[in-house]
């Protein structure tokens, strides 16, 4: 049996879905984009022009419910299924869009550049237990206008493993798209084999932009699939109430997945999410509060009752430095994360809210996940009867060390962390320097970038990543991109 | 009585009781009180008092917002008061806030503003996604001193450089001092797109435009 948290009660979980259908009605959702309104108006949702309020009938979002996979996989660029959405499956990937990192050698945060992402994407590949790349921070060496996809053109340069990404524009998310048409061979190859998911945020409460709803129905209409990312701040943008916050999510996601729907039928989309329990003295939106996780676990559940593939933003701190704060909030995020079987849990790296990537949290979050992974697959019997045998055999000798039986076993029973995790003895440490788990990360951080090997890409496809961001580039006045670091 | 009625409003504020201080503020007027009084006496030091066990952490936002709100409303039923007297409210300045066009993060920006008019700012919120032009025109209309820009994306930090610059086209960037803000806004850039200051977090930011108009 697989450890399971359950953090709603069904009743609890039908009604935040039935008031959830009410506010599609009342008070409707805000929907600042043309395309959409359209979709919604045509399939018969009434529309005010005016206030751009539609209002969506319940049966029109259930239908767009049922039509929505609840199932797809992500491949990686050798062809192979290795993230599945859907079910209890549980993946984990690196926070995005980090508007700074923390520098390694002076601990200060600072603006990153190319070398920085590239690195950064280097480690994720190297990191098993990572299960995706993200566009995980965006490089201040090229205009602000193509920040969002030149991060991808580095990343696809560098990466085997599928990747979540996001648009900050209407026009970039084509750029994008082409690149990752490029690297999948053709437009029908990537809608075969999804190499890509795109983050799409509705605004809280119950607004659709124009800019992520367009990246939504674009994805849509080109087979790619989208993940929501609703975030209701409890007490700021939504009510103080967890379970009205979910309440919240609830009907964002909802509607999202009826527009996704209405220009798409059957394109993938996750029920997902970022929200946070607002924190009443500082103003900010802590990813590291027991209440955000609880916030996330709830909508997680929500998502499953109405078979939706899942995902939510945890495993992340507030901490401004890699410290015990650090640790502990991103070690208890990503363990209730695990327990509610988010699909794919989003925050690797990623520390003071959403603003900043660290190497060394990175490779010591690797270590959670691998723990919390560890966690799920749960205590089993292994063998038949579980112990009797054995333990008759030894009768009272403590001579487990020498049996056949834990030579098979001790590697699937444990989780065997990295030298990341300290566990020698008090003497042992100190020989080693008396490292602290933030400078043992370093120390790890050096050794995979050592020994990461570029994946073989043709010259064709690096010149065409290269030239359509050029092509963008140029448009805001960069007329040559960064050099590539080495490839070979 | 006097003192009684005036007591009432500040402990409206201190108890967080929009209701009550305009209730208060209406009993006041109608016995008389000079509105320079019920503001001087009866709002301000509620404001103070809730400012107060904010900064000692007794208070949290909520106690903030819901008491800046009394006070709001509080002044819109003294405003035509003191048109009729000819008298007008000693403010620290005049502000126009906003987030730049092309983003809609209003969080942090909309507490700038309250805390900003908590603090005795005139404060004029034109809300998200404004353009350079919107800002323009109502630093003119209303001759603010202080114009507040606040940019969550790399991407539309940019649009921050776009309004200054528009500012000088429009001839009037001496006229008023520029505040940016935001998550990825540093000091460093605000040196590079030459605005007068940053501030990190709304408390910050008071004490910022505290500073730019003195
Ligand atoms: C909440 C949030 C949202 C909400 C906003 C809800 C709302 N109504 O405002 C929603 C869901 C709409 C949203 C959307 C998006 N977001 Co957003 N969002 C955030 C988040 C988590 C918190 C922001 C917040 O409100 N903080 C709390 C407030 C109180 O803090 P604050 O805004 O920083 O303000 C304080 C100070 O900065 C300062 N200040 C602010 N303004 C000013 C102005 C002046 C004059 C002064 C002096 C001071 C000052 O004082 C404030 C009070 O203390 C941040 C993460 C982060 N680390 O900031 C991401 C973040 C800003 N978002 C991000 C992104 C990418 C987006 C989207 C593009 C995502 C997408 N693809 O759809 C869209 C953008 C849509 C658009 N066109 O704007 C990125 C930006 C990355 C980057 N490099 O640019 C961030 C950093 C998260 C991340 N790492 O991915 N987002």
């Amino acid at each position: 049996m697989r450890p399971k948290l359950n953090i709603l009660s069904s009743e609890l979980v039908e009604q935040i879905i039935a008031e959830a259908y009410e506010l599609l009605m009342d008070p409707g959702v805000r929907v600042h984009n043309d395309e959409a309104l359209q979709l919604l108006g045509d399939a018969g949702a009434p529309v005010d022009l005016q206030t751009k309020i539609a209002r969506i009938p319940q049966q029109m979002a259930q239908n767009a419910l049922e039509t929505a996979p609840s199932e797809f996989h992500l491949y990686d660029l050798d062809g192979r299924p290795v993230v599945h959405y859907g079910g209890d499956s549980v993946q984990f990937d690196p926070g995005s869009a980090a508007i700074t990192i923390l520098d390694s050698d002076t601990q200060q945060q600072r603006v990153p550049l190319t070398a920085d992402f590239v690195d950064f994407v280097k480690l994720v590949e190297m990191l098993p237990q990572i299960d995706a790349q993200s566009t995980a921070m965006i490089c201040g060496d090229v205009p602000e206008e193509v920040g969002d996809l030149y991060r991808l053109y580095l990343a696809l340069n560098f990466m085997r493993k599928p990747i979540i990404t996001g648009a900050f524009r209407k026009d970039t998310w084509w750029v994008m798209k082409d690149m990752l048409v490029a690297v999948a061979g053709s437009a029908d190859a990537l809608i075969q084999r999804p190499i890509a998911v795109f983050d799409v945020c509705p605004s809280p409460p119950l607004l659709w932009s124009d800019l992520t709803c367009q990246n939504m129905i674009d994805c849509a209409k080109n087979g790619i699939p989208s993940e929501l990312v609703s975030m209701p701040l409890s007490g700021a943008t939504a009510p103080v109430t967890l379970a009205a916050a979910v309440v919240q999510h609830a009907a964002e996601c909802m509607s999202g997945v009826t527009i996704c729907q209405l220009a798409k039928r059957g394109a993938p989309i996750v029920w997902g999410g970022s929200p946070a329990a607002f924190d009443m003295r500082e103003g900010t939106t802590p990813m590291g509060a027991v209440e955000t996780w609880m916030i996330d676990c709830a909508y997680a559940q929500v998502g499953k009752a109405l078979g939706m593939p899942t995902h939510a933003y945890l495993g992340m701190s507030d901490a401004k430095v890699v410290d015990a704060q650090c640790g502990l909030e991103s070690a208890g995020g990503a363990f209730m994360a695990a327990l509610a079987g988010v699909n794919m849990v989003s925050g690797a790296g990623m520390m003071d809210f959403e603003s900043c990537q660290s190497f060394e949290k990175l490779v010591i979050d690797a270590e959670i996940i691998g723990m919390a992974k560890r966690l799920l697959a749960g205590v089993q019997a292994r063998e038949q009867p579980i112990a009797l045998d054995l333990m008759r055999k030894l009768g009272h000798r403590a001579d487990y060390l020498a049996q056949p039986h834990t030579l098979k076993w001790f590697n699937k029973e444990l989780y065997i962390p990295s030298a990341v995790i300290d566990r020698g003895s008090l003497d042992g440490w100190k020989k080693k320097g008396s490292k602290t788990a933030t400078r043992r990360a370093a120390d790890r951080v050096t050794e995979l970038l050592a020994n990461y090997h570029p994946p073989e890409i043709s010259r064709e496809l690096r010149r065409e990543l290269r030239e359509l961001t050029t092509d963008a580039a140029r448009r805001f006045g960069m007329d040559e991109l960064p050099p590539l670091p080495e490839v070979e | 009585m006097t003192l009684e009625l005036l007591k009432r409003i500040t402990d409206s504020l201190v108890d967080g009781d929009p209701d009550a201080t305009v209730e208060g503020t209406r009993l006041a007027l109608d016995a008389g009180l000079a509105p320079l009084t019920i503001i001087s006496d009866g709002l301000v030091p509620g404001m103070e008092v809730v400012g107060d066990r904010f900064q000692t952490g007794e208070y949290f936002l909520p106690h903030l917002i819901i008491a800046a709100s009394g006070m709001q409303q509080a002044m819109e039923l003294l405003e035509p008061e003191l048109k009729q007297r000819h008298e007008v409210v000693q403010r620290l300045g005049t502000v126009v806030i906003g987030t730049v066009q092309g983003d809609i993060h209003e969080i942090g920006k909309t507490l700038v503003a309250t805390l900003l008019s908590a603090a005795g700012f005139q404060v004029y919120d034109l809300g998200v996604n404004v353009s350079a032009a919107e800002f323009v025109s109502k630093v003119r209309e209303t001759n603010a001193g202080l114009l507040g820009l606040s940019a969550l994306l790399t991407t539309t930090m940019t649009a921050q450089r776009q309004v200054i610059d528009a500012l000088r086209e429009a001839g009037i960037r001496d006229r008023v001092k520029v505040m940016v803000g935001g998550a990825p806004v540093s000091q460093e850039w605000t040196e590079t797109i030459g605005a007068d200051g940053y501030a990190e977090d709304a408390v910050g930011a008071v004490a910022l435009a505290k500073n730019l108009v003195s």
